[in-house]
């Protein structure tokens, strides 16, 4: 097999263009999945009955269904019921809404992984849940969060390589009209690896920095 | 005499089929000393944290005041923010510490005193600061408990305790984590408060404190209180054989 530089060359500025989209569509649904992950976490510690079960049930559906189908489900099924999205944002939704629950399992686990005596000692000085949460949990739970977050967003990022089948013009999409083409799948999807994996390093390494900063005790 | 304030009426605690206590009755009067000694297992954390509802009795009453702990006024079950308030009337200082290691011995003592009583900053920390001053740690003030020694932090923890301005103040074994030459620090401040005539049930196993600080001492056996009395008669003439045989082996350690 000999391996076409020139088509690399070609595609090389092309796909950057799908680059971007990737990196909207990451961002984007990345800080979606985060604040309603938190907030689906926090309801979930809240104590409160029906929302720590509406939360279980929906972290269960999500855990429990292909992603594929779930980006389906917005793009298809929420404009039967009167929602319209263009296939760009109906991919950031979806891949929030996905990452949205494994975000709130984490908060979950970082959380209640903090020590009994923290929760003791506050409540011993009359404190309920809200403050106990705010004031004494959470600010210990951040930084044991990090690496965890981390993995979820690096999956969200490869995730949206599967937006491609709803037609968003991200990085795999972008690729594949090389291909259709060009004809010259390997290089292409060596290039598109190539791309990813840039993405992902870039996002660990940042995180790792972020964990540095975060104040440990 | 004066006025009984804390009062345990019958408190029952079982962990599964092992009953903890079976039935603890203790009074203890307005500005007096309770020490409370007893061999390991024997209920004395459990104990005290039925007064406190860190723990839920299986049965029996603690009254502090003319309050009832777990009811309203009306006799029915508090809920959450009432128990909360009425866990305030107690304050708990816990054999290791327990103290938020992400805030300084200012905001460790001021957290309370803000989020639970809703002062504003500056009342809470200057509130803060008088109650760490009570424990001689006005220098220490900004140092997190990760840079404080142990006996330090258990004087934050007192003041933490303190800042709530409780009725009765709790101690499980407040020195027992803490290398020996920090255990005196921490001994004087409680004397301090004693002196001062707040009301304090403390578990222990310092004798000697016990001895020179408590209005009364009470032995904890087999989940009752086997022995209750001032300090010279508790030590000086011990009547139940199980006190005897403890004390016999305290001093042999000793
Ligand atoms: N949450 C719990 N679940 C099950 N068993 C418990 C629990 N807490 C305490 N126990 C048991 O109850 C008994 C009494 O414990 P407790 O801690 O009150 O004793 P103690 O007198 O404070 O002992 P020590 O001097 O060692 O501190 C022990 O046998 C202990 O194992
Ligand atoms: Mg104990």
């Amino acid at each position: 097999m000999i391996f076409d530089w020139g088509v690399v060359a070609y595609a090389a500025p092309l796909l950057a263009e799908g680059v971007v989209i990737t990196l909207q569509i990451s961002v984007l649904a990345g800080i979606l999945g985060l604040l309603l992950g938190f907030a689906l976490g926090l309801a979930s510690l809240s104590g409160i009955r029906p929302l720590v079960w509406i939360v279980r049930g929906y972290v269960d559906f999500i855990r429990g269904t292909p992603l594929l189908i779930q980006i389906f489900l917005v793009f298809f099924a929420l404009p039967v019921v009167g929602v319209r999205f263009s296939e760009f944002w109906a991919g950031v939704i979806a891949l929030a809404l996905n990452a949205a629950a494994y975000v709130s399992e984490v908060v979950r686990g970082a959380v209640g992984a903090i020590e009994k005596g923290q929760t003791e000692a506050a409540l011993s000085i009359g404190m309920t849940r809200a403050p106990l949460l705010i004031h004494v949990l959470l600010p210990q739970a951040w930084r044991p969060m990090v690496p965890a977050l981390t993995n979820d967003m690096v999956t969200l990022t490869k995730n949206s390589s599967l937006l491609s089948v709803i037609s968003v013009y991200e990085l795999t999409r972008a690729g594949q009209a090389v291909i259709s083409t060009h004809f010259a799948p390997f290089e292409i999807y060596l290039l598109l690896a190539l791309y990813y994996y840039v993405l992902i390093t870039a996002l660990a390494t940042a995180s790792r920095w972020l964990e540095r900063r975060l104040p440990a005790w | 005499m004066r006025p009984v304030i804390l009062s345990a009426r019958g408190i029952t605690k079982s962990f599964g089929d092992r009953t903890v206590l079976a039935g603890i009755d203790l009074d203890v009067a307005e500005g007096e000393a309770v020490a409370i000694i007893g061999a390991s297992g024997s209920g004395k954390t459990t104990f005290l944290r039925c007064l406190n509802r860190l723990e839920m009795p299986d049965a029996g009453t603690v009254k502090v005041g003319d309050e009832t702990i777990g009811e309203t006024a009306f006799g029915r079950a508090a809920d959450a923010r009432s128990l909360a308030r009425q866990r305030r009337l107690f304050g708990f200082v816990f054999q290791r510490f327990n103290l938020f290691p992400h805030l300084t011995a200012r905001g460790n003592v001021a957290i309370g005193p803000r989020r639970v009583l809703g002062l504003d900053r500056d009342e809470a920390n200057w509130r803060a600061e008088n109650c760490l001053a009570k424990v001689q740690l006005e220098a220490h003030m900004d140092k997190r408990p990760s840079q404080l020694s142990g006996g330090q932090q258990q004087r934050v923890a007192i003041a933490r305790a303190l800042a709530m301005e409780p009725r009765v103040m709790l101690f499980d074994e407040p020195t027992s984590a803490l290398d020996p030459e920090l255990v005196q620090e921490v001994l004087d401040a409680m004397r301090r408060l004693a002196a001062e005539g707040m009301t304090m049930v403390v578990v222990t196993h310092e004798m000697r404190f016990a001895r020179a600080v408590a209005d009364r001492v009470v032995f904890m056996a087999d989940g009752a209180v086997a022995e209750v009395g001032p300090p010279s008669s508790f030590f000086g003439a011990p009547k139940d054989p199980r006190l005897q045989r403890f004390l016999r082996h305290l001093d042999h350690a000793a």
